[in-house]
């Protein structure tokens, strides 16, 4: 793994610890409150705070993702460094298209 | 003690097999003592590495029932299982002869360190005063007792699945020359241990702490060449 690589998988990692806490906590509220799926669209439909909470998420779990299985291939695979790159650059825009279009769902519905 | 011990011993050089004997079993025998009796007794052309037989030089390390250890200062009686004994070369290094590994890409990779020392100062400057209690000098003596015998390469997952991995033993001298107030390589140094094969590429299994007959924690230094690293990074210099 290069530095720069490094640097951006630690920095997504710090990043998304207090997000994931969040997440949680959100994810026991709206199962604990029993929330129906209209009741949490209610919620997050035109919500500027959950859009930016959800796209940063996504944005930082695509990177961390992508950079860690980056790094499996080349231990455990034997793939030279730049197949490995494209690979990683392939998962990491699947996460990010994925996650971004799940965002969207919520936010813009 | 009449008793035996069935031994496993590598023969061959990259490509060859395990083949057994039978060796007696003594009260207080060492591993190494165990394959210098095979040696003497049995088959003379077995090559295999020691010198100092009490645990300064580290030349003698072999895979000893699967773990990378100094066979001088191991016991055939707390590592015999069963009554057997299988003893290889040390891993992760090709294999000259028998139980003999060529150590050369374990220095290589001191080199690519930069693991030798660099004088910041002349012969006509004054003697450097280093305070014992100071952070760096503390950090520096927590890891310089290594004596290169490359039990911590054979152990690491990542010199096994990453050939430029420049492992622990480089890494941990790293370290200490980082924290040598006296030298002056460390720009250098710092960069070289974030390239290829770098700091980074330790994923912190910790078996060369486990292992290490020194009681040494290489893993320990890579953490902190990683917190080195990443502040330089962050603040340009890398």
């Amino acid at each position: 793994m290069t530095l720069r690589l490094y640097v951006w998988q630690r920095l997504s990692a710090v990043l998304m610890v207090p997000l994931i806490g969040v997440h949680l906590a959100t994810i026991f509220y709206a199962s604990g409150a029993q929330l129906s799926a209209a009741a949490i669209l209610a919620r997050t439909s035109g919500s500027v705070f959950w859009g930016g909470f959800y796209s940063l998420f996504v944005c930082a779990a695509a990177i961390h993702g992508a950079i860690g299985l980056r790094s499996v291939l080349a231990d455990w695979s034997g793939l030279n460094p730049r197949r490995a790159d494209q690979i990683m650059w392939l998962f990491g825009m699947t996460l990010l298209v994925l996650g971004l279009r799940g965002v969207a769902a919520v936010v813009v519905a | 003690m009449n008793s035996s011990i069935k031994v496993t011993i590598w023969r061959g050089a990259q490509i060859g097999s395990y083949q057994s004997y039978d060796v007696p079993q003594r009260d207080n025998q060492t591993v190494l003592d165990l394959v210098s009796w095979l040696q003497r007794h049995v088959v003379p052309d077995l090559a295999y590495r020691f010198s100092c037989r009490v645990g300064v030089c580290g030349s003698c390390a072999m895979t000893v029932n699967g773990r990378p250890r100094w066979t001088c200062r191991t016991h055939v009686s707390k590592v015999v299982k069963d009554g057997t004994l299988k003893i290889g070369p040390l891993a992760n290094l090709p294999v000259i002869k028998d139980l003999a590994a060529d150590m050369s890409p374990f220095f290589d990779q001191w080199h690519r360190a930069k693991g030798s020392f660099v004088p910041s100062a002349g012969r006509h400057d004054p003697m450097a005063r280093v305070k014992p209690g100071s952070p760096r000098r503390q950090a520096a003596d927590e890891a310089i007792e290594c004596i290169n015998c490359g039990v911590c390469y054979a152990a690491c997952d990542s010199v096994r699945w990453n050939a430029d991995y420049l492992g622990p033993a480089a890494l941990n001298r790293a370290w200490t020359l980082i924290n040598d107030e006296r030298d002056g390589g460390n720009d250098a140094r710092l960069k070289a241990v974030s390239g290829l094969g770098g700091c980074q590429a330790c994923h912190s299994h910790q078996t060369c702490e486990q292992l290490c007959p020194k009681a040494l924690n290489p893993a320990k230094s890579i953490a902190g060449l990683k917190r080195r690293a990443l502040s330089a990074f962050l603040k340009g210099a890398l």
